[in-house]
């Protein structure tokens, strides 16, 4: 990934954007952080983290007239924030001594600030700080200017003083009674003029960026540019002309990196939908009493996006937000040397797209994450174990085991080719043999059958090889066909088809089904309410959406929708292979789905059926509705195992051969195959290890043929390994009165054993 | 890597028909090869991996040989 692409990536993330009474605040303050420590009931925290912005935090939070508060979210629900009235109340509650401010070693440049009041003042405080010697001129008797007419009973000169006291304590120097004339000053390298409200024009123009003047290093600023007098804006002005005076006798530019200074617009978005009105607690004559700020820092919203976060458990069990996925995925692939530790991140991912539907900005991670991998692909970085077991699938979907393709009865081509997608054959066979019949008698018999797999294990797993093989096959078989319009009843395969193979006409089966008004087996006996869970390949089809919810009202159900449903719905965890690059995450992603309604759910993936079944949801795919008598049994039918999957696939290509074109598949393999039995807990633990019957098979007919096993002989029982592809499996067998095997336990490895076979 | 437990397995080679015994095999992947302390047939080199060392310390080194 170039690191233009990186940039403009994490620009779309405006999770780390100020809110907006940050950006509001002509010196960004941050109230999130201040509100959330006052909310905890730190005053100390809050009170040091006011003095990282403000110098006299006590004068700001007396006077300051708060152009945040008018930014405020909280002004929808309730009203904004008092945050000056917190600010005073952290200064004037915590219990923390002055703070030791660090001055930076001795510069050998002098300034002058000539006008005592905030802006003059907070100019001295900042120059002091990098290391000037900085001299204040003030015409009165006293410091603090406007600030003093402003305060009223609320900030006493006692409090002025304390708080004026820091300037002496880093080494100010301060002339009172002295009216210094800015342009004669000879022994200053630089002069800041702010002379307050009364100060006239004489030094304009003013550069409204830099406050510099036509004469070389004379700076001015302060109210003498506005109307009315604002504290908070002539803190500002005095911090503008700190940093422009500093580059100035650093000899760097005045002009460069200056538009993130004064009152911003947030880019920042904060979802109000959930958000219960709040208004502010009564406040004491003298401010907020501790148990008041703690009350009212707690009605802010602590504003934040996390849009993406809040609907993904997957975003959300890393920890972060997609700004800082993007850099650790950028940073993943540019290692040469160490660990790359961001690998389960990029394949974690279900790549359904429900970010970029809820995202302010549209940042689709799903593309990040699939960029990601074809680059590690690329790169030969990708860890083997991650996909390898959906892509063992997928070339047993499309082997001569379980692949077919097959004209309509009698005919050579066909107009319509009936593709049910691999986990469909895998998960119902019956289903998609009378759905075939089904659409044979829809379209006068002019219908094929085509079983296998679009390639979307490929497309997921960032494998444009095996994809492109995949779709090449598909499109030698589908012109042999006659190049028919393709009837889909997975929205995955429908989803490759039109991104890969757009020229291949395709439609739903669903929207067929809808059209010809096929009527289901049997209607609900009474009210039966579903909750329709979209696949989220299906996510931008809106025809698609409507044609299944007319099929389930006609069916005679009631619809009851998800809360993300349609275009916001969510991903079963199958999507993305996040099933076999996380399973943890995955489990709690159907966790998640599942609880969101007690009513059973309705969906149109047999995947998405089969992951809900597997945790205990009731389920029902779209062709129980049509197909099955007893429905509310259907609905608790468990989920078929990684083995049972394949072995449904294989058995219906056997029956559809015989059934329609009277071959019988012979398979010499099958009539020496050893008999072996799994009992259901061990064929739990199969499954969860990705052990299938078949690598058992084969791991027993190695170790009988060879004899090279292993024996207990306190119990019999046999152990053999042998390495299929990658992978070393182990299994545990003991003989049965019967001849056959019963298996004990199987598990593996991917280390390879390097044996030192003696001769 | 070690395993205490694989000292204590019963596991004979029915092929030689001896117990197996302690020896250092290497095991490799990705291009890594360690050295690990398994039973193996002194006769014909047959070893026995326990579950838990391929499930644990095994699986581990591989996701680690795998993010290298």
């Amino acid at each position: 990934m170039e690191q233009e692409k990186l940039r403009r990536l994490e620009e779309k993330c405006i999770q780390d954007c100020a809110p907006p009474c940050t950006a509001a605040c002509p010196v960004h303050v941050d109230v999130r952080s201040l509100t959330g420590h006052i909310a905890r009931g730190d005053f100390s925290a809050a009170l040091k983290l006011l003095r990282k912005t403000l110098p006299f935090p006590t004068i700001i939070g007396s006077i300051c007239d708060q152009p945040c508060r008018s930014h405020c979210n909280r002004s929808l629900a309730g009203g904004s924030i008092e945050i000056a009235a917190l600010e005073r109340a952290c200064a004037f509650t915590a219990d923390t001594p002055a703070p030791k401010i660090l001055v930076l070693p001795a510069r050998d440049k002098r300034v002058a600030i000539v006008g005592g009041g905030l802006g003059g003042l907070t100019a001295a405080f900042d120059l002091r700080k990098k290391g000037y010697a900085v001299t204040v001129f003030e015409a009165a008797g006293s410091l603090g200017g406007s600030i003093r007419k402003v305060g009223g009973e609320r900030l006493t000169p006692e409090c002025i003083e304390g708080e004026l006291a820091v300037l002496e304590a880093i080494g100010v120097e301060v002339e009172l009674h002295t009216k210094a004339d800015v342009f004669n000053l000879p022994d200053f390298d630089a002069v800041f003029a702010a002379p307050g409200a009364a100060g006239g024009s004489q030094y304009l123009p003013v550069d409204p960026i830099t406050y510099a003047t036509a004469r070389e290093g004379l700076f001015a600023g302060g109210s003498l540019l506005r109307d009315a007098y604002s504290p908070i804006l002539s803190v500002a002005d005095g911090r503008r002309a700190a940093i422009s005076i500093d580059r100035y006798l650093q000899n760097v530019s005045l002009t460069a990196s200056r538009a993130g200074e004064g009152s911003l617009q947030s880019c920042l978005y904060t979802n109000m939908g959930s958000v219960k009105p709040a208004i502010a607690p009564p406040r004491s004559p003298n401010g907020f009493t501790i148990q008041e700020a703690v009350q009212e820092a707690d009605r802010c919203l602590q504003c934040e996006c996390l849009e993406c976060v809040k609907v993904c458990r997957y975003l959300e069990a890393f920890g972060s937000y997609p700004n800082k996925y993007i850099r650790e995925t950028y940073n993943n692939l540019s290692i040469v040397m160490g660990v790359r530790q961001s690998n389960a991140l990029i394949n974690s991912c279900s790549l359904c797209g429900l970010c970029a539907e809820v995202c302010p900005k549209g940042l689709d991670m799903g593309s990040v994450m699939s960029d990601a991998r074809r680059i590690m692909i690329g790169q030969k970085r990708m860890p083997p174990s991650a996909h390898d077991f959906a892509l063992r699938d997928m070339l047993f979907a499309n082997s001569d085991a379980s692949a077919l393709c097959i004209p309509a009865p009698g005919k050579d081509s066909c107009e319509y080719l009936f593709f049910p997608g691999c986990q469909l054959s895998a998960s119902a066979p019956e289903h998609v043999e009378k759905t075939y019949a089904l659409l044979r008698d829809t379209f006068s018999a002019d219908v094929g059958l085509m079983l296998g797999c679009c390639g979307a294990p490929a497309d997921w797993a960032g494998r444009d090889d095996l994809l492109k093989q995949v779709l090449d096959d598909f499109s030698v078989q589908h012109r042999r066909m006659g190049s028919p319009r393709l009837i889909l009843a997975c929205p995955s395969c429908s989803r490759v088809f039109r991104r890969y193979l757009p020229e291949v006409e395709t439609v739903s089966l669903w929207e067929v089904l809808e059209k010809s008004g096929a009527a289901p087996v049997a209607a609900p006996a009474r009210e039966h309410v579903l909750s329709i869970h979209d696949p989220c390949s299906a996510r931008n089809d809106g025809r698609l959406h409507e044609s299944v919810r007319i099929i389930v009202t006609n069916f005679g159900y009631t619809i009851k929708e998800l809360p993300l449903s349609r275009q916001k719905t969510t991903c079963c965890s199958y999507g993305g292979l996040m099933w076999f690059a996380n399973a943890k995450v995955a489990r709690e992603v159907i966790d998640r789905r599942i609880r969101e309604s007690g009513d059973d759910y309705l969906t149109y993936c047999s995947m998405c059926r089969d992951l809900f079944a597997s945790q205990g949801k009731r389920c029902l795919h779209l062709l129980d509705l049509l197909f099955e008598n007893d429905v509310s049994s259907s609905s608790s039918r468990a989920c078929p195992g990684w083995s049972q999957r394949r072995e449904n696939r294989v058995q219906l290509k056997r029956r559809i051969l015989t059934k329609l074109t009277g071959e019988v598949m012979t398979d010499d393999a099958c009539e020496h195959q050893q008999e072996f039995f799994i009992a259901a807990d061990v064929q739990a633990v199969l499954e969860q290890r990705f052990i299938l019957a078949e690598d058992i098979r084969q791991v027993i007919a190695q170790a009988e043929q060879t004899g090279r096993k292993l024996v207990n002989p306190e119990t019999g029982s046999t152990l053999a390994y042998h390495k299929l592809g990658c992978v070393t499996y182990w299994v545990e067998y003991s003989s049965t009165p019967g001849g056959a095997f019963s298996i004990n336990n199987a598990y593996s490895h991917r280390m390879e054993i390097i044996e030192g076979v003696k001769s | 890597m070690t395993l205490d437990s694989a000292n204590k397995a019963p596991w004979h080679c029915a092929a030689c028909g001896i117990p197996l015994e302690k020896a250092k095999v290497q095991i490799a992947y990705l291009g890594s090869a360690f050295p690990v302390d398994l039973l193996r047939c002194s006769r014909c080199g047959i070893v026995f991996i326990p579950e838990e060392l391929a499930l644990t310390r095994m699986a581990e080194a591989e996701k680690i040989l795998e993010d290298k």
